[in-house]
């Protein structure tokens, strides 16, 4: 069976949460409970007038990649509202070849 | 593919018994912004929102405040019915009315009011761009017959300042090109991606300002737009600039002098837009002279370098935009900022042009309603009582720090009632938030109307009203917004009834009907609605059958083409026809006609005694994802995100102060004290600290002297009235003193 995961382009992920509210709507999840978490790394000095500060969404384990919405011929939530329109949903052999072109770039496959 | 991702237009259709309505949300609860939705009901509850992708403005995303709407519509704590307070001012004992008792308390205590202290005594608040604006003008206007209306915050500090010089300068507003006049967007032939964009005074990815999408920059990024950044933090967009100017608080207009300055002297602006088009170029090269980048380098902490390399990048850059924001405006030399500002744009011939800063004037018709609607039926003689008139001739509304003065002194003359909708000026917005309390509770009647039982309502409300949430109500987005807080024309569609609530529109026409029946003629909403829109040749209904936002068509370069004058010649709707980078109309009201710096009132600079006491910079008003002013406190999924107020501390700093990270602190000044958790980041300079705005607690204890906890972590208690700028407009909101002490366990 072809396995579908999640591409993120991390340079242009902004941190905004909106992925987090997504997932918690379509879920009905509350408080506590998410299937896809956003990580801050940094601020860190890089070079001498350089600092990074990275955003990254992890899915949880209870993330099904909105399995019923998908079957629906809809995308993911999070992947639907994404503020800076850095997620896609696909094939995990689609989007390697995303990621061959695109630095800062992660696939999740979270089953 | 289901119909929601391919949806021809309709504005509400029915998908397994769910039914479907297309809207925006606007507003409350905020913001600014008209993202498209696409709702998601049955038997009257909410039961989703999703981005409605065939909307332009928003291409199908949302933020997580709309995808957290169906928890505001249905929240427990909404208010459903109009209230009548029983027992003392903020003892929080109520006696459920109905709205026909409500109205006729209000004409009761109106009449009563009028008839003692003239229609002048009453004053109407209301909030930051929402729908309110313009009917709530009218209802000051033409139903209590006041010239008073306002926002309750010191020197109007929030976009007015800006909205006010725009008209002047250059005729029309201006906003940063990101495609947004098109609907095919990004994809538009005539658009051009920015090679710069300096964003000042805004971090717009979280705070979406003015109808400004913070994602349609990251997108402009994706492009290759490079960014300058000003700002005190080092926010994500500041790491991905390639400069970031870490501003000293309040001193963006000598920055701005400076970037002006060496773009002249080194020749590096457009002589020939420059003589073509503006007007007072010498006086204004003669003014930036005096900014050295070695004198603004000591007023604003920004190495001398980074000044001039920061100046050319965006001079040499075409086109560039500026994106701007309320930063530089809540600082006593907000004005000249404002001017300083546009005259990068204008020396640069960035004006009107694909990726630059565009004009945003609808090529057919003026503002729906006109701003301050009503205001021309006010007589001559109440038009002179503004309270502010005669020392600001420049604000068109009452100077809220004089109209604050008015209330606790009766002087120039007593105000007796406020009438405020949509706004919570003692949590937010207000300055000296105890001296605005103090000024409500010297009322003989207030009036709140809002979605939430607020801080503000429970102290000082004799009558809540309340107010349906965005996805309860019919109306437009209109004109008047279309050009201030740009986005195409559409229909807000109502989806369901909460309680008894009722729409800002709907409370404004049943009491303006019982206040003044000639001044509001229509008979229900839509007819008013359809009377607002007819210089579209729409009425409400066909708008909204419409489903799509309306596009009118969109020119570049319309000083070129006749296409900003009334009188159809080429040039700026303004005084003289050109663009101003010096405003003779400024020095025949009294006021400097260039751009100057003026220090902030207190600082270490000008106030070196007090800086003793209080050694750091106070800035504040960061927004929030998750949180827009005061609004969406009681959604606990928001308040996972955001669970309580934070100040920003460099770790040698929060050493100095025995302060670790996640601790409690005191913030405290000559005004007052708040206390907020300390984030220890080295995104902010050593010298500075951020602290959050807007926090009350509505798990917090309501009735007095909790009131919601709102005196415990609110920042605006420190801030003060009465240090705004000449002009009337802009003060010291985000450049203060203070000093920190860690909160020691009882």
């Amino acid at each position: 069976m072809t396995r579908y995961g999640l591409l993120i382009d991390y340079e242009f992920c902004t941190g905004c949460h909106t992925c987090e509210m997504a997932c918690k709507q379509e879920n009905d999840f509350g408080v506590g409970k998410t299937g896809i978490k956003v990580n801050e790394i940094g601020p860190m000095q890089t070079g001498p007038d350089k600092w990074a500060l990275d955003y990254v969404p992890v899915p949880t384990d209870l993330c099904d990649l909105c399995s019923k919405r998908v079957s629906e011929g809809k995308k993911p939530s999070c992947v639907m509202h994404c503020q800076a329109g850095v997620m896609k949903y696909a094939p995990v052999n689609e989007l390697v070849k995303f990621m061959e072109l695109k630095a800062k770039t992660v696939i999740f496959a979270p089953r | 593919m289901r119909k929601t991702d391919t949806h021809p237009g309709e504005w509400r259709w029915e998908e397994d018994g769910v039914t479907i309505t297309r809207t925006i949300a606007w507003s409350g609860p905020g913001c600014h912004s008209q993202c498209g939705l696409l709702v998601y009901s049955k038997d009257n509850r909410v039961l989703k929102v999703e981005g409605d992708p065939a909307t332009p403005y928003s291409e199908g995303r949302l933020c997580l405040r709309c995808l957290a709407l169906p928890k505001v519509v249905h929240h427990p704590d909404r208010l459903t019915r109009p209230l009548k307070r029983v027992g003392q001012r903020g003892e929080g004992k109520w006696e459920q009315i109905t709205w026909d008792e409500a109205y006729g308390l209000i004409i009761e205590k109106t009449r009563k009011i009028q008839a003692q202290y003239g229609p002048e005594s009453i004053a109407v608040m209301m909030g930051t761009g929402r729908n309110i604006w313009h009917i709530g003008a009218k209802l000051a206007y033409t139903g209590f017959g006041t010239p008073n209306v306002c926002m309750l915050f010191s020197g109007l500090s929030c976009y007015a300042p800006r909205l006010r010089v725009m008209p002047i300068t250059q005729g029309f507003f201006c906003v940063a090109d990101c495609s947004q006049m098109f609907p095919d967007r990004f994809d538009n032939p005539a658009w051009k991606v920015p090679e710069c964009v300096l964003v000042w005074g805004n971090n717009p990815l979280v705070s979406n300002p003015d109808s400004f999408m913070g994602w349609w920059l990251v997108e402009c990024m994706k492009r290759g737009s490079k960014l300058i950044v000003v700002d005190p933090r080092r926010t994500w967009l500041a790491t991905k600039a390639e400069t970031w100017l870490q501003i000293r608080p309040g001193t963006d207009a000598a920055l701005a002098l400076a970037m002006i300055n060496v773009i002249i002297e080194e020749g590096l602006y457009d002589k020939e837009f420059v003589e073509k088009w503006t007007f007072g170029f010498d006086k204004l090269r003669e003014r930036a002279r005096q900014y050295t980048p070695d004198k603004v380098e000591k007023i604003t902490w920004i190495p001398k370098e980074k000044i001039i390399e920061a100046a050319r990048f965006y001079a040499n850059s075409k086109p560039a935009a500026i994106q701007w924001g309320v930063g530089f405006e809540q600082a006593n030399s907000g004005i000249s900022s404002i001017l300083a500002l546009q005259a990068l744009w204008g020396i640069t011939g960035n004006l009107d042009v694909p990726g630059g800063n565009i004009i945003n004037k609808p090529t057919t018709f003026r503002e729906i309603p006109p701003p301050l609607w009503g205001r021309q039926e006010l007589s001559s003689e109440l038009k002179k009582k503004r309270i502010g008139g005669k020392e600001y001739p420049l604000v068109p509304m009452a100077q809220p720090d004089i109209l604050i003065d008015a209330m606790l002194t009766g002087k120039p003359y007593p105000i007796k009632m406020a009438w405020i909708q949509s706004s919570n000026p003692i949590a937010c917005m207000g300055a000296d938030s105890k001296k605005t309390l103090q000024a409500l509770e010297a009322m003989d009647f207030v009036v709140v109307a809002d979605l939430f039982m607020t801080p503000t309502a429970m102290a000082a409300a004799d009558l809540i009203l309340p107010v349906s949430s965005a996805l309860e109500r019919d109306a437009i987005r209109a004109e008047c917004y279309e050009t201030a807080w740009w986005g195409p024309i559409r229909t807000v569609n109502k989806v369901v009834q909460v309680g008894e609530c009722k729409s800002d529109e709907e409370i404004i026409l049943e009491l303006g009907k019982r206040l003044n029946p000639e001044g509001f003629p229509w008979k229900n909403v839509e007819e008013m609605l359809d009377f607002l829109l007819q210089a579209t040749g729409k009425s409400f209904k066909e708008l909204r059958e419409q489903g799509a936002p309306r596009y009118f068509p969109f020119e570049y370069r319309k000083y070129e083409k006749g296409l900003l004058r009334a009188d159809g010649k080429p040039g700026f709707e303004t005084e003289n026809g050109k663009f101003l980078l010096s405003v003779p109309y400024f020095e025949k009201i009294g006021l400097d006609g260039l751009p100057y710096f003026d220090e902030p009132p207190e600082s270490p600079f000008s106030t070196p005694e007090l800086a003793k006491e209080y050694p750091l910079v106070l800035t504040t008003g960061a927004r929030h994802w998750g949180l827009f002013s005061s609004e969406q406190r009681q959604i606990p999924e928001l308040r996972e995100i955001h669970p309580n107020p934070i100040t920003e501390i460099h770790p040698e700093t929060a050493e100095k102060y025995g302060i670790k990270d996640g601790d409690w602190i005191w913030i405290e000044n000559m005004r007052g004290k708040c206390k907020q958790i300390a984030k220890v980041t080295a995104s902010i300079d050593k010298r500075v600290v951020h602290a959050q705005h807007g926090w009350w607690f509505p798990e917090k204890p309501g009735p007095a002297p909790s009131l919601f906890g709102v005196f415990e972590s609110n920042i605006n208690l420190l801030v003060p009235y009465g240090q705004q700028g000449p002009s009337g407009y802009c003060a010291p909101y985000r450049c203060g003193i203070c000093r920190i002490r860690k909160v020691q366990e009882e």
